[in-house]
């Protein structure tokens, strides 16, 4: 399983890229979870990298082999198209944070970003994750939403073992806001997929 | 126990298994989390150093004494410490003595793509070089021994995707090592030249020991498979190699310095067509074709950037898949970093570039107003260097010169290496001024403490060193202190500075807006639509919670953290307080 979270620099794809690491490896794969740290982190664009399966050699997901992209803003979700595979899945946050070329006013924010994305062939599940984490509690947790999300989509793995790994890693006085936020993300995947 | 863990991660626990007990360091992406990480063990006495050089001073010190010791650094960091470490070869060690450097191919937060295996052969120390996190707990804990067997320094290159990257690691426990004897032979650890000219016959002589123990070494694995294609790999360039290639036959190179001939040689001769996959240079390939043999490398790979499973499988199988695309790639606005909303950094830049200063900046998060729209640095090169670099301007184009140039510095880099150029100037008669853009941390590497923060790394408090008594100190009379979020005391202050016939010292503060617990301002801004004329003259601030819509400009509330520094930017007031405003 190959998987691409990408974000603007502080929306917490750390978080997300963690949790799945952990589910994959308690359920007995081989995983490697590659991080972004340094300059990128203040508001540039952002991707981790998730991969388990039975032996995984590159910590790097190959363009053209990705099987899900996460996506936290739209625009960053146009610019991880090529990662995927044909068929792939995007979790594609309606969320918008203009960059500085589109806040100078040199270029504009692309449109129809969900369309463009499901035109290539790819199951998109969009949602104002945004809204849905205020509604959990906090504007911040985002990121829990949309990895909510992503496990509703990924097979062979209980929803039980996904709260215990969100209870395990995410802060303790954050810890309902988190597991609310996942639900609200889940629920919403597999209402979409019923 | 098996666990996830970060390459950085592993090489902390793995020195804690080595029974280290000295760890130094400089902060410095990707090399900062094995120090973080490093500092959970209460066994290891571990520091944030000044600089680079005074980490690999202090460790050179703890080795000598019979301490098992390792310092980290990031790959240009090394070259701060390079007369220390250039220095220390031919003496060699006591307690074992590792140091970590991690390089940065593709640039993701570095000036350069220098490759630490050169300064490994140029010191004439072993160099060995872990593809996984596994590798880097095992490498470390090997490099201990390595170093106390050879007598050497052992460097443990890393790479960004190595350092950066989770895998799977099984931990162990804790050797505990006893101090060795501080009792050496008289000479062994002076570099006097009837010392060091003995030494440097044993340098070669060790390299030789070492080119035999890489011949048999675990840390080189030949992977037999099919003969017709042979890759030779070391770090992550095997794991993308291995990912295209899972059944062609590999010599995964551990040890980088000295590569083992014999078996090299066999491996070549076995197989069919032989391709040296390693990233940026080709020094595996240079070596391999002076000993006469046939191999591939750099006639297929890049020597710029980053390898990747794709540019391997594109260049050597000469097919990869077609890659979706939604848009193409140069309509879809690039997002750089950008100072966040709330930055100390902002105020300062905006004001320089108002005043058309030629700005001589250094590196951090500040770096980042050399980009659209602030634009307003025009040198960057290395750690310290703003300071030297504006009284080069000076220097170059005449006294009056001051008047229309500054050096600008973070708090960190200050004490880093912008010291000794501060010195300079004062020593020099020169009269150039400089800015010490304090944010009471060092940031862009994630929040480190420094010496003026008033803690160390374990959390304890120290007194917190002030930049401008040491400026009072050297002799510098016009001393001032701005807040960064008052842009018209920052204009009034630089603008007297600067035409000043002596050297002058500003030091703007606030705090970093991303430190834990920092209380901000209770209310944000806001447009007020009815009053803003739509001049963009705010989003020349580059502050990411301001955008342009429908012809206004609007302030993001969840973003804003009521700094207020747009507030004097805009020229009809339109940028109230949310609460009790107009909006």
């Amino acid at each position: 399983m190959n998987i691409v979270i990408v974000a603007v620099g502080g929306q917490g794809a750390l978080f997300a890229s963690r949790v799945l690491g952990a589910v994959a490896l308690g359920k007995g794969f081989d995983v490697k979870v590659s991080e972004v740290h340094g300059m990128s982190q203040r508001g540039g664009s952002v991707i981790t990298h998730v991969r388990y399966g039975s032996a995984i050699a590159s910590p790097i997901v190959e363009e053209g082999y990705g099987d899900m992209v996460i996506a936290m803003e739209m625009l960053e979700g146009l610019r991880a198209v090529p990662f995927l595979k044909k068929g792939g899945t995007m979790i594609l946050n309606e969320q918008v944070i203009h960059p500085m070329p589109v806040i100078t006013g040199k270029m504009a924010y692309p449109d129809d970003i969900a369309g463009k994305v499901a035109a290539q062939g790819i199951t998109v599940h969009r949602m104002d994750a945004l809204k849905m984490a205020c509604d959990a509690g906090n504007s911040k947790v985002v990121n829990t939403v949309l990895l909510g999300a992503a496990a509703a989509c990924v097979s062979g793995i209980d929803r039980a073992i996904w709260d215990d790994t969100v209870k395990t890693l995410a802060p303790r006085k954050y810890l309902d806001v988190n597991l609310q936020a996942f639900d609200k993300g889940y629920t919403m995947v597999k209402g979409n997929t019923k | 126990m098996k666990q996830l863990m970060l390459g950085n991660e592993a090489i902390a626990r793995g020195a804690w298994e080595a029974g280290v007990t000295v760890s130094t360091a400089y902060p410095g992406t990707p090399s900062t989390e094995i120090t973080e990480y490093i500092s959970h063990y209460n066994e290891i006495n571990a520091e944030w150093s000044v600089n680079e050089k005074v980490a690999f001073e202090v460790a050179m010190g703890a080795s000598i004494a019979g301490a098992r010791t390792i310092v980290s650094m990031k790959h240009v960091g090394l070259n701060n410490a390079m007369d220390p470490f250039m220095s220390i070869s031919y003496p060699g060690v006591n307690g074992g003595l590792v140091v970590v450097v991690a390089d940065d191919p593709g640039q993701h937060s570095s000036q350069n793509e220098q490759d630490t295996r050169w300064l490994g052969i140029a010191a004439k120390v072993p160099v060995l070089e872990p593809a996984d996190s596994a590798e880097c707990l095992f490498f470390v804990k090997e490099a201990f021994t390595l170093s106390e067997r050879f007598d050497t320094p052992v460097v443990v290159r890393l790479t960004t995707r190595v350092a950066h990257s989770q895998s799977i690691v099984i931990t162990g426990e804790r050797e505990v090592v006893a101090l060795k004897p501080f009792d050496q032979p008289h000479g062994k650890y002076i570099v006097a030249p009837a010392y060091a000219r003995k030494r440097r016959v044993v340098a070669e002589e060790r390299m030789a020991k070492l080119a035999a123990y890489a011949e048999s070494t675990v840390l080189n694995k030949v992977e037999d498979g099919d003969s017709s294609l042979g890759i030779i790999a070391s770090g992550v360039g095997y794991q993308y190699a291995k990912e295209v290639f899972p059944d062609a036959s590999f010599f995964k190179i551990g040890i980088a310095n000295p590569l083992p001939r014999e078996t090299i040689t066999t491996f070549v001769k076995k197989c069919k067509r032989v391709i040296v996959v390693e990233e940026v240079e080709s020094i595996y390939e240079m070596i391999i074709k002076s000993w006469g043999l046939s191999v591939e490398g750099a006639n297929l790979l890049p020597r710029v950037g980053e390898l990747s499973s794709r540019i391997i499988r594109e260049r050597i199988t000469g097919t990869a898949p077609a890659l979706l695309q939604a848009m193409s790639e140069n309509q879809i606005p690039v997002r750089p970093p950008v100072m966040c909303p709330g930055c100390h950094h902002r105020g300062p830049f905006y004001v320089l570039k108002k005043l058309k200063l030629k700005v001589s900046g250094d590196i951090g998060c500040y770096t980042l107003a050399a980009s659209p729209p602030l634009e307003s640095m025009h040198t960057s090169i290395c750690m310290g260097a703003s300071i030297g670099m504006a009284f080069g301007f000076e220097k170059a184009r005449g006294k009056e010169y001051a008047a229309q140039s500054v050096a600008v510095i973070g708090d960190s880099t200050f004490w880093h290496s912008g010291l000794t150029g501060l010195i300079d100037i004062v020593y020099n008669k020169g009269y150039t001024t400089v800015i010490v853009l304090d944010n009471s941390i060092t940031a862009m590497t994630g929040h480190q403490d420094n010496p003026s923060t008033g803690k160390v790394l374990d959390g304890s408090s120290v007194i917190a060193l002030d930049p401008k008594k040491i400026a009072e100190a050297i002799g510098i009379k016009r001393i001032r202190e701005v807040d960064a979020y008052d842009i018209v005391a920052l204009e009034k202050v630089i603008k007297e500075e600067v035409a000043a016939p002596e050297p002058s010292f500003i030091v703007t503060k606030r705090p970093c807006i991303l430190i834990k617990g920092l209380e901000l301002p209770d209310e944000t801004y806001v447009v007020d639509t009815e009053k803003c004329i739509g001049c963009r003259k705010c989003l020349a601030m580059g502050c990411p919670a301001i955008s342009f819509v429908d012809g206004k400009a609007r302030i993001n509330q969840l973003q804003c953290t009521g700094c207020g520094v747009c507030v004097n930017v805009c020229p009809v007031g339109a940028i109230v307080k949310s609460q009790g405003g107009a909006v």
